[in-house]
């Protein structure tokens, strides 16, 4: 009952006189030049309590974890550790005192084995075969199995990410930090993850969950706290919010919701894959097996999958990275391709945006003129006589911010300059406004926050309406049931039957990303019954 | 008989500086550091070696000063590539510059000087043993120095913690930084390391190996050691092999000369190169996963604070 009442009113005069929240940070600012990354922030941590903290992509939340485990000195404001104003030398001095950290993008060592990256978060006070034997024991005591010999390298997304959680574990934490942790995993893998927290919780250890995922957040927490642009917004019980009153919250106003276009018609087959077949060109790489699928104009394919299942290799072969030996194994409309280079598959009418913005998508150091140059050259007519038409390119920017409202401090910026949403819309905006008969994407909105994920969206949406074929390819399931008309999954480099979207639920496509068979008939049967 | 035993010594003696410059360029990049300056601090190494012995009398001071120079010369590398963030290569191509200059203007007072070069081991009856007697128990203390020098590396890098946050720091700066290992701090001590080595190494050469010294007396050594930590896939057993592997090569090209072999003694000087490019090519070929190279190495690392 007082846990209850704590979460109506989570100040610490109300209802706690005499107690003392674990964690508790006061007025907490970070300044970087200008830029506030955390102002003022209070927030408060009890035992046995997960907290999630909740916001956008620069609201502030990394900032402030990373503050409380003393990977960065506060500018002003301090943190209390039951009760007492501490001051954080570095981690090594946050772990000594009980806290711990699961980092969002891991932070192990690819060429080191388990048990030295796990000696590494340590702080060396055993001999590494105590540890080693520590290790095996926390790891069964919560079914989290690891091979304490094996190089990270050869590890599952899923299996590198046990290794966090265990080297987290072996410091006993009295307070866990977990930042994004489910963002790579299977729904399998994810409910996996939360029954090690439930079980974390009731050993009364605090939890500070980091997520962008509101259903998950609203099964998982006891307490969310919100963050935009720095500041705190509201601390509240997440049972008692709809997810759209939490992401009004984050987002400090109506999120425009995707609509499709009724009655979308589809047309002729624009993009064709039949049974393609290609070995990897490189050491960790995955073999495509056999992959067939037709794509008629005005759908839009999803393909969902686990990273490193063969998403990747697909692109390359799709985009002309990689041609295959056999033409006929890729047809763009009409046209066998699977041995054209990028250009001719463009000149065709295909485009595509690859997952990583920056490297793949864009140069970084150049201009975005440049960059639209770059994807548009061969068909955009940019390009005169051999002589770049300046203004042509300049045009193409002025038109994809305009079109898609990129927000960037000049006209004609680097491509880093820009932040990964606004990034993301250019490119999207890039490839949509060169009219392709297929567009392919990959990750569209990975890593972006929720108003420019929702223009991309809309974008690829219209696009499909007006008559193009769109494969993408995602991680994220809700975004793939937005917006695909049918959902195909990739495994192990082999791609399941498309599933219409209606019918692919979470748990069915949960099942495949994990490798097990859904024959057709058994799963019309599991419906029926 | 006593061919072959001149062989092997000579050998022996062409090879250490390979090694004790190698093994210091090995700690500096297996903590996520390139330095190509190797060249460079030998060549003053060698001039502050050689000026620190004919002042003093000793050749320990005068290896000693070898060191120092050797590792000022590495500091000057870590403020620019790590304290300013400045491109690696660039930093260690100009260290190799600054230090040839500099060598010929510390060491234009010593040239044509002679010193009595290093003493070698005497053990009597060991000693004299045919063949091996001097291979194993007559060396100058440089040679017992530099195979110490890289059991202790090997055992550093291998089997304690130390070595393991500094092979850490060369996979991944950003995964150290996260769990509050100074990498910077780290690096630097790696630089200067292996700065002490390539002065020690540079010293070597007028010190014991000729005793006098003469301007641009390393010859490329710099070069081959930086291409043998490459050779031996940052590995400090395959080191040792490679080192004597070099070191005979240069060796050879002297007797095939004087045996008149039809060998351009060019082709020979070029063979330590031609061999680190076969062995990468073979290493990436056989190469089943993870990284051979440290993986951060040369990559520039700003701590966000």
């Amino acid at each position: 009952m007082q846990a209850h009442q704590r979460m109506l009113d989570p100040t610490p005069n109300g209802l706690h006189s005499g107690e003392s929240p674990l964690l508790k940070t006061v007025g907490l600012t970070k300044r970087y030049g200008d830029f506030l990354a955390n102002d003022s922030i209070d927030i408060d941590v009890w035992p046995k309590e997960i907290h999630a903290l909740l916001g956008e992509n620069g609201a502030g939340k990394s900032t402030l974890v990373k503050a409380i485990y003393g990977l960065i000195q506060p500018s002003a404001g301090e943190i209390r550790w039951q009760g007492e104003p501490i001051v954080l030398s570095g981690p090594s001095e946050a772990r000594s005192r009980g806290i711990g950290m699961v980092f969002q993008h891991f932070s192990l060592f690819d060429n080191l084995t388990v048990a030295e990256n796990v000696a590494l978060g340590l702080d060396g006070k055993e001999s590494f075969k105590d540890m080693s034997a520590r290790l095996e024991q926390v790891s069964r005591t919560y079914g989290l199995p690891l091979d304490p010999g094996r190089e990270v390298w050869q590890l599952s997304v899923g299996e590198r990410q046990r290794i966090e959680i265990v080297r987290a574990l072996m410091q006993n934490p009295r307070f866990l930090i977990l930042d994004e942790p489910t963002a790579v995993l299977t729904p399998q893998e994810a409910d996996q993850l939360f029954v090690v927290l439930e079980r974390l919780k009731t050993e009364g250890r605090a939890i500070l969950y980091i997520s962008h995922k509101l259903e998950e957040v609203k099964r998982l927490c006891d307490t969310a706290t919100i963050l935009r642009g720095g500041k705190k917004i509201q601390t509240c019980n997440p049972r008692q919010e709809t997810a759209a009153s939490l992401a009004r919250m984050m987002v400090g106003g109506e999120i425009r919701e995707v609509k499709a276009a009724a009655g979308r018609q589809t047309t002729i087959p624009r993009l064709v894959v039949n049974d393609l077949s290609l070995a990897p060109d490189e050491a960790h790489g995955v073999r495509l097996e056999h992959i067939s699928f037709e794509l008629k104009g005005g759908e839009i394919l999803g393909i969902a999958g686990v990273a490193g299942n063969g998403q990747d290799e697909l692109f390359a072969a799709l985009s002309g990275e990689r041609p295959s030996k056999d033409p006929g194994t890729i047809v763009i409309e009409g046209i066998a391709a699977g041995h054209l280079s990028i250009t001719k598959r463009r000149k065709l009418g295909a485009a595509f945006v690859p997952e990583e913005r920056l490297g793949h998508g864009t140069a970084p150091r150049m201009k975005l003129s440049e960059n639209a140059l770059l994807t548009g050259h061969a068909a955009s007519g940019m390009v005169n006589h051999g002589f770049i038409d300046t203004a042509a390119t300049l045009k193409t920017v002025d038109k994809a911010t305009e079109t898609f409202d990129v927000r960037k401090a000049k006209r004609d910026p680097e491509a880093a300059s820009l932040s990964g949403g606004n990034l993301q819309k250019f490119i999207v905006g890039r490839e949509i406004l060169r009219n392709p008969a297929v567009l392919v994407v990959s990750q569209p909105t990975w890593g972006v926050d929720a108003g420019a994920a929702a223009v991309i969206r809309q974008a690829l949406l219209d696009l499909a309406a007006a008559g193009a074929a769109v494969l993408v390819t995602s991680q994220d399931l809700d975004e793939l049931t937005e917006i695909a008309d049918r959902i195909a999954v990739m495994f192990h480099g082999r791609l399941s039957a498309p599933l219409a979207a209606s019918e692919a639920t979470r748990e069915k496509l949960g099942l495949l990303m994990g490798g097990s068979s859904l024959e057709p008939k058994e799963a019309a049967h599991a419906v029926g019954a | 008989m006593e061919l072959v035993e001149a062989i092997i010594l000579s050998v022996l003696a062409a090879s250490t500086p390979l090694l004790i410059a190698a093994t210091g360029e090995l700690v500096t990049e297996r903590s996520g550091v390139l330095n190509l300056g190797v060249e460079g601090m030998m060549i003053v190494g060698a001039a502050c070696g050689f000026g620190g012995a004919w002042l003093t009398g000793s050749i320990f001071i005068g290896a000693l000063f070898g060191i120092i120079a050797g590792v000022l010369m590495s500091l000057i590398f870590a403020l620019m590539a790590l304290g300013l963030a400045v491109n690696q290569v660039a930093t260690g191509l100009a260290l190799t510059i600054l230090g040839v200059g500099l060598s010929g203007l510390i060491g234009a007072g010593f040239v044509g000087e002679r010193l009595t070069p290093a003493a070698h081991l005497h053990i009597p009856g060991l000693t004299d043993i045919p063949l091996i007697g001097r291979v194993l128990f007559g060396e100058d203390a440089f040679v017992y120095f530099s195979i110490a020098l890289i059991i202790g590396v090997w055992w550093f890098l291998y089997r304690t913690r130390a070595g393991l946050i500094l092979r850490a720091c060369g996979d991944n700066h950003v995964s150290a930084h996260a769990l509050g290992y100074p990498v910077l701090r780290i690096r630097t001590l790696a630089v200067m390391f292996g700065g002490a080595c390539a002065g020690l190494a540079g010293a070597y050469l007028p010190l014991a190996y000729t005793p006098f010294f003469i301007p641009g007396m390393t010859a490329g050594r710099g070069w081959i050691a930086l291409a043998l930590v490459v050779f031996a896939s940052w590995r400090p057993g395959r080191l040792v092999v490679g080192a004597y592997l070099f070191g005979a090569v240069t060796i050879l090209q002297l007797h095939a000369q004087g045996w008149g072999v039809g060998i351009p003694s060019q082709f020979m000087s070029a063979l330590p190169y031609l061999a680190t490019v076969i062995v990468l090519v073979l290493l990436s070929r056989a190469r089943t996963g993870g990284s051979t190279a440290p993986a951060a190495l040369g990559t520039v690392f700003v701590p966000d604070r």
